[in-house]
């Protein structure tokens, strides 16, 4: 047998985006011996990307706002399909979350009087995203990254981790891995695991996301035993670029809009008055002067349109431009030049000016920009106690995007980066007490490693096979046509054909070169969690007969209250694989108490 | 349009060179989706690093017709025509093809005492906006090190980098000194450690910056005022003496570390 480098930590963190790195901090602030296990270089994870802000009902600018309206909007975004505890404890922790950041050195924008200032953002009743411009991600990340640093967390950079360990008795002991400088094979053992490896939008040809997000942990959870939820939420952020093809999908942040901008089709009509949901009529304008006045003063007027929840843009889009009422490439348009001066638009959305400029020529200052939906965001995820973040596995933990639960069928704009940091917070925590009562040293299962390290170095022993970037390609295209933004039935049993044959034909790539910094072997090892993470969510679209929030099937248009009650629930019972059988189910999705119910009676 | 030629340096420690790819060209791309178009196409295990394809990260530095710059941002229609040379940043040792190995900055930034502000009064601290302005433009930074790649004291002096943080940090040092709420003095560590004297202000780093902030001059310059204060001045030295003014001490803050 083959001896491998090889670590031990009490815990350890794989991901090191937001959630990761705030797990990373509890557990090596409470003293025990952590790591942090990332693919790419230390502070270029995904989170580095969020533009809009951080969603906290701190009160700054709206002192009426508290967690329970912050709650409220949270399950009514997800159209009530969200863990209610995970809710709560997120718009009760997230102020506390805030104002660590700042204790730890980040520089949010400031309030006339000094304290941090708050936007707006689609579905939130109050101004409550502290933000620094249009860069509250990287700003996160940075600080974060700091603060790990100061407190001398070992952290393991571009080590891509391709598996979790269990030990004789089925608990999760660790992960194996690679280097990817060397290629060389690294196992760590611990007494608990935190996944925090975020989305999985590199499924789908026009993302928003980033390279690194391609369903590690979603895959490498459910592998190992764990519960996927609702993976069939999808979110669809309504504003990403659309022209030039090679920046498609790019984000281009709901700040806009916050910040006063508005969507417009050919004919130049705010066409979002078309498209208010029953749900939310009594909260949004009727006409572009009440919308207009709400932007100076929010008891002047109700929301405009613009700012309703993400699914419900995204849609209204993609029928406009269904209609023929896009724009020349196939979006919509999204305009502040003409409402704002050059100046605020500089200043409040400075990467957004740089990116259309330098990109696209275009100045949006001067212009408007081309815009349409775009592969953002993972709602469902691996299934986890509200309090502890602990999986259905013992000894696994899951926080941020690859967690599911919290944000029911639909996340809010400015949700996520205050998940990472209650959700990371709890899963350090959970993790942490987790590994202190366990006895004893956790002892992986050889074989399993050995077998992953077979898999993995399988590409290279085939002289001729299928291409990897090939096969991530026709994934790419079967999920962006199969099993986009509207689904059907048809099309999702197309779909899943689909993935099986190229399920198939990934056992079947092979590479060339060495294993040294190699992006096609790398690639390659992304690619059965990519295969997984894809049939999942075909499953759920299929077995959820309705549309809710960011899943919609054009063969059943309307949300289905029975299926409002469960969550769909994944899981492989005969041995964890990419290419063994995905069982689904439903089961009741857990029951609101009384006090919190109440807070969506009519008067509220 | 014409077919596009791309130089890209292939090799490892050892030694490399460039390879030629032709491939035709698509509107609107930049420098990383023709090398992405190479590896899915061409040369399925030619190395580079990237992350997000959007300016963000920091990830694709590399230098492109010999200018260090994210490959992410560059157009292919705005650099001259002709066959476009594609080559590993210079100032960093290689890993292979367009990696090289970052590491030296990751080891600086744990020379940097942290951020050490006051205890949090009841109902947060109070800044203006006008007071975090500054630090705000440094916190753009994006690490794409691009900066440490095309600073001379390093660029071609290895040996330097045991006592030169290099203009990134320098940055970071700016950010930290010009915080309304921080505590520390990191002016001697500066001055002694982190060889903040052997910059000569050329402004290489500023021009390369694709977050477009004034490293030397809004950095750079203040901190080498600020160190000359605390060293050479020999008023405030006597004022110091005097009234006793309790910050931590240079050698306190320079030690105190994380």
């Amino acid at each position: 047998m083959a001896d491998y480098e090889s670590h031990d930590y009490d815990v350890i963190v794989i991901g090191a985006g937001g959630a990761g790195l705030r797990a990373a901090i509890e557990a090596k602030g409470r003293g025990l011996r952590t790591a942090l296990i990332c693919k790419s270089l230390l502070g270029k994870a995904h989170t580095v990307m969020a533009e809009g802000g951080i969603a906290a009902a701190m009160g700054n600018v709206h002192p009426e706002d508290n967690w329970q309206v912050h709650f409220r909007d949270t399950m009514r975004g997800g159209k009530m399909l969200n863990n209610w505890r995970m809710a709560q404890l997120h718009a009760q922790e997230a102020p506390d979350r805030v104002q660590e950041l700042e204790a730890w050195g980040a520089l949010f924008d400031r309030t006339d009087d000094g304290r941090i200032l708050q936007r707006d953002f689609g579905g939130h009743r109050y101004a409550r995203l502290a933000h620094v411009g249009d860069r509250t991600g990287l700003e996160m990340i940075r600080t974060l990254q700091q603060r790990a640093v100061a407190l001398d967390i070992d952290v393991f950079m571009e080590c891509k981790i391709l598996r979790l360990l269990s030990d004789a008795d089925g608990v999760v002991s660790g992960a194996m891995g690679y280097w990817r400088a060397s290629g060389e094979i690294v196992v760590f053992s611990a007494k608990a695991v935190v996944i925090a490896t975020g989305g999985v939008g590199k499924s789908w040809k026009y993302t928003s996301n980033s390279w690194e997000c391609t369903g590690d942990g979603h895959a490498m959870a459910l592998w190992a035993g764990a519960d996927l939820i609702d993976m069939e939420c999808v979110q669809f952020h309504p504003t990403g670029m659309v022209w030039p093809l090679s920046v498609r999908g790019l984000l281009v942040t709901e700040g806009v809009r916050g910040d006063g901008g508005v969507l417009r089709n050919s004919e130049q009509r705010r066409f979002m008055f078309d498209y208010v949901a029953e749900m939310f009529r009594a909260e949004t304008a009727d006409s572009e002067d009440e919308a207009d006045r709400w932007y100076k003063d929010h008891s002047a007027g109700r929301r405009p349109p613009e700012l309703l929840p993400r699914d419900e843009v995204a849609r209204a889009i993609n029928t406009e431009v269904k209609a023929d009422r896009g724009s020349p490439h196939g979006g919509v348009f999204l305009d502040i030049a003409s409402r704002r001066s050059a100046e605020y638009i500089r200043r409040r959305l400075p990467s957004m000016y740089h990116q259309f400029m330098e990109l696209a020529g275009v100045d949006i200052t001067a212009e408007a920009m081309e815009v349409g939906p775009t592969c953002h965001y993972m709602m469902g995820g691996v299934r986890v106690d509200a309090d502890t973040a602990a999986a259905t596995v013992p000894g696994l933990f899951v926080c941020g995007e690859a967690a599911g639960g919290m944000h029911g069928s639909n996340r809010l704009g400015g949700n996520s980066l205050s998940d990472l940091l209650v959700f990371g917070h709890r899963a350090g925590g959970g993790a942490s007490d987790y590994a202190e009562g366990r006895g004893g040293t956790p002892v992986p299962n050889r074989a399993e490693i050995e077998h992953s390290v077979a898999e993995a170095m399988a590409p290279f022993e085939r002289d001729e096979g299928e291409n990897p970037y090939e096969l991530h390609q026709q994934l790419q295209d079967t999920m962006q046509t199969l099993v986009g933004i509207i689904r059907t039935g048809d099309e999702l049993e197309q779909a899943l054909e689909r993935v099986e044959e190229l399920t198939f034909r990934s056992s079947r790539v092979a590479v060339a070169g060495g294993r040294a910094y190699n992006p096609a072997w790398n690639l390659a090892t992304d690619l059965p969690a990519m295969l997984t993470v894809s049939k999942c969510v075909t499953l759920g679209a299929r077995d959820r007969k309705e549309s809710r929030g960011g899943h919609t099937r054009e063969d059943y248009p309307s949300a289905d209250p029975e299926f409002g009650k469960v969550n769909l629930v994944q899981r492989q019972p005969s041995g964890g694989g990419v290419g063994e059988e995905v069982k689904i189910g439903s089961e009741p999705i857990p029951e609101m108490p009384p006090e919190l119910a109440t807070l969506f009676e009519e008067n509220h | 349009m014409a077919d596009v030629i791309m130089r890209v340096w292939r090799g490892d420690r050892s030694g490399g060179s460039f390879a030629e790819f032709r491939l035709a060209a698509q509107e609107g791309e930049v420098v990383l989706d023709v090398v992405h178009r190479i590896q899915a196409t061409q040369a399925g295990d030619l190395a580079c690093r990237w992350n997000c394809k959007a300016g963000k990260c920091g990830s694709c530095s590399a230098e492109i017709n010999g200018k260090p710059r994210l490959m992410c941002m560059t157009r292919m229609d705005q650099l001259p025509e002709g066959p476009v040379t594609v080559a590993p940043m210079h100032g960093f040792p290689i890993i292979r093809d367009l990696v090289t190995d970052v590491k030296f900055n990751f080891e600086v930034a744990k020379q940097v005492p942290a951020f050490a502000p006051p205890p949090r009064p009841e109902g947060g601290h109070r800044m203006a906006q006008a007071d975090i302005e500054r630090g705000q433009e440094f916190r753009k930074c994006i690490e794409c090190f691009l900066c440490q790649d095309v600073c001379h004291v390093i660029r071609d002096h290895e040996e330097n980098k045991a006592h030169y943080a290099g203009p990134r940090f320098f940055v970071r040092f700016a950010e930290l000194e010009m915080h309304p709420l921080d505590t520390n003095d990191r002016r001697e560590l500066l001055r002694q450690r982190e060889g903040l004297g052997m910059c000569n202000i050329t402004k290489c780093c500023t021009e390369v910056c694709p977050e477009h902030i004034k490293i030397t001059d809004n950095a750079i310059i203040p901190l080498k005022e600020r160190v000359v204060d605390a060293s050479y001045d020999p008023v405030a030295w006597l004022g110091r003496k005097i009234l006793r003014r309790r910050r931590a001490s240079p050698s306190e803050a320079a030690t105190h570390g994380r």
